[in-house]
């Protein structure tokens, strides 16, 4: 379960000054509910789903992951989320064993269930031409396929995936896709968010679209529709952040 | 803070640093090689030089001396000297070092020295040219001695023995142990060179574990884990530690390596029976074999550990503020300048340990150091160098938490 309370997040920047973020961001999650944060860049998917990891502190409102509050317990609060974006990349040097075993370790497994877990995740993904590679000579579906067993490698009940298809193939962003609707089926309560509206309309439960650090609409696929009377999702994405200049 | 975390960072920092290449560079082949290279390198290339310079027959013009006859014939007999004839821009000649020395005979000098007293002869030479400055030498030598010759006759003339004028002799002799003359010897070049190999060791990994890792995009990566950043920055800074500490570790190694090896073939068995008695000992010109207090050598890997401490933990800090390893580079580069410095002054004669210099980081482990390889032991400045150091630093450790406490410093793009 994921529960955003009025999160707000500035950042002060010496030439703009004080920077909005994310204001009065609420919303909640389900778990087996795949949530879609829609926006575009800067709209502030990134800096919500960096406040729901941990990695940053929320300079005012709270939210709770897997029932721990993200201020009070953000250890607590990590040891249940696996996070997967763009931006978070594996260590070159390591091989995918190294890699996964590491964050495991990091996660308080011990080397037995660890050792086993490896070797689940491995047959799972298909990994065992490589496993015992270094990373740094991976293909690009290698990689995400290393990265997806990072985050699993503890089974946590909270996943979270910042544009995670970024700059992927075709290929390899269909196997991502296909990865987080299992996430679902498992049971697991995942959050997504992208600015790909093909994704948001083949895999997300509900739909939040933010703009300007600010959550404008939220529903399901259908409720968004009726609502804006449209049926492409571009067009009601482009109605609710206030017209094309806008966006 | 939770040392399982810590030691798993650690370790998997330590394997990734194992297989970075620039890492092994800063941290064990330039240490390494460093001590043979001045040894055998330089060392060997100077003491070459020198000894070329030596056995160089300078070339000399004598200017004058149509009417000494004598004198000329002694100056072209000797074998120590090559006579060449004047050239007419001789002033020239040896600024352009086509003539190493020129010497100049007073009018008359022969007449004047069998008369008794005769004008002074002058030597030209190029000033801090080490060939013509070793021509001088010689035709100072050879002066001298045309000089006792003809003391040696006059006293003859006068039934009187050569002895009457050299009525007694004297020479120098060192009283100082050998571990005395090699903490002079080495006491200033040791602490400088493990300062900056102590600072070099930490850079890298320091770079790679902080700037790197946020470049790579895999800080953001660690980050998502539960461990608190309290143990990641400690387990980061272990290994830069550990990098800081095997670049001076190897440096000694190789060091106590090479002055043996090197003692050896200078030295044959005496240098072997000396080293096999624990002590690091060098060869030097003139067949001393200074050496070094291996208390000294314990002493200053003690002294050097809350600096290594102090150099890693600043290293952390400021490339951890940097978004990429260029940009870490660019800041700490210039550090090496200023981490330098007070190893210099060091170095400088009459800079000496005071309760003010013992406060003074890094020069007083340049300080303190010089004194204990020479083995001896202020123990009143060593605890304060001590305490002083770890408290600089305990701050520059905390600084590093701090910084990476700061989402300005790890997100910063």
């Amino acid at each position: 379960m994921i529960e955003a309370r009025h999160l707000t997040k500035t950042f002060h920047d010496k030439k703009r000054g004080e920077i909005l973020a994310t204001a009065d961001v609420s919303f909640r999650v389900a778990p087996g509910q795949i949530y879609g944060l829609l926006g575009a860049n800067g709209a502030g998917k990134t800096t919500t789903l960096r406040l729901l990891a941990t990695l940053l502190r929320p300079t005012s409102g709270s939210a709770t992951v897997a029932g721990f509050d993200v201020v009070e317990h953000p250890e607590k609060v990590r040891a249940n989320v696996g996070f997967l974006a763009a931006t978070t990349a594996l260590y070159g040097r390591l091989t995918a064993r190294e890699m996964i075993a590491y964050f495991g370790q990091l996660n308080g497994m011990a080397a037995p269930a660890l050792r086993a877990r490896i070797q689940e995740l491995s047959a799972q993904l298909e990994m065992g031409e490589f496993l015992d590679r270094r990373c740094d000579k991976f293909s690009t579906g290698m990689k995400q396929k290393t990265s997806i067993a990072r985050t699993l490698v503890h089974d946590p009940a909270v996943m979270i995936f910042d544009e995670p298809t970024l700059g992927l193939d075709v290929m390899t962003a269909r196997a991502i896709v296909r990865f987080v609707r299992e996430c679902r089926d498992r049971g697991k309560t995942v959050i997504y968010s992208t600015h790909v509206m093909s994704e948001v309309e083949k895999l997300c439960d509900v739909i939040g679209i933010i703009h300007g650090g600010r959550l404008l609409a939220e529903g399901t696929l259908p409720e968004l529709r009726a609502r804006h009377g449209e049926q492409d999702m571009e067009e009601v994405f482009v109605q609710v952040v206030g017209g094309e200049e806008a966006a | 803070m939770n040392w399982h975390n810590i030691a798993t960072i650690y370790r998997k920092e330590l394997r990734d640093s194992l297989r970075d290449r620039r890492t092994l560079i800063s941290t064990i082949v330039i240490p390494t090689l460093v001590m043979p290279l001045m040894f055998f390198g330089v060392g060997k290339m100077m003491s070459n030089v020198v000894t070329k310079a030596r056995e160089d027959i300078p070339t000399v013009a004598i200017l004058g001396g149509a009417d000494s006859a004598g004198v000329v014939e002694k100056f072209r007999a000797s074998k120590r000297l090559r006579v060449v004839p004047p050239p007419g821009d001789w002033r020239q000649a040896i600024s352009e070092k086509r003539l190493r020395v020129a010497v100049q005979l007073p009018e008359n000098f022969e007449a004047q020295l069998q008369a008794g007293a005769a004008g002074a002869v002058k030597i030209f030479h190029y000033e801090g040219e080490l060939k013509s400055e070793n021509g001088a030498r010689v035709l100072e030598r050879f002066l001298s001695e045309l000089r006792e010759q003809a003391v040696a006759q006059r006293l003859a003339a006068h039934g009187l023995p050569a002895a009457a004028a050299r009525p007694f002799e004297f020479r120098r002799e060192n009283v100082a142990p050998p571990e005395k003359v090699g903490g002079n010897l080495f006491g200033g070049i040791v602490p400088y060179v493990i300062i900056i190999l102590c600072f070099t060791g930490a850079m890298y990994p320091a770079m790679d574990l902080t700037a790197g890792e946020k470049e790579r995009g895999t800080m953001e990566t660690l980050l998502c884990s539960p461990v608190p950043r309290v143990d990641i920055v400690l387990g980061k800074f272990l290994m830069v530690l550990t990098g800081s500490l095997s670049a001076m570790v190897f440096m000694l190694i190789s060091m106590g390596v090479s002055v043996t090896v090197g003692g050896t073939l200078v030295m044959g068995g005496r240098t072997a029976a000396r080293a096999g008695a624990g002590a690091v000992a060098a060869s030097a010109p003139g067949g001393a074999l200074p050496m070094i207090d291996p208390l000294g050598v314990v002493g200053v890997l003690a002294m050097v550990l809350p600096v290594a401490v102090l150099f890693s933990a600043a290293a952390f800090t400021v490339s951890l503020f940097a978004k990429s390893y260029k940009e870490a580079q660019s800041y700490l580069g210039p550090m090496i300048i200023v981490v330098i410095m007070p190893g210099v002054i060091g170095m400088l004669p009459g800079i000496d340990l005071s309760a003010k210099t013992a406060l003074i980081p890094i020069l007083n482990l340049s300080l303190v150091c010089k004194e204990m390889l020479s083995g001896v032991w202020h123990w009143g400045y060593i605890g304060l160098i001590f305490a002083s150091s770890s408290l600089y630093a305990a701050i520059a450790l905390a600084l590093a938490v701090k910084m990476f406490n700061r989402e300005s410093v790890l997100f910063r793009t």
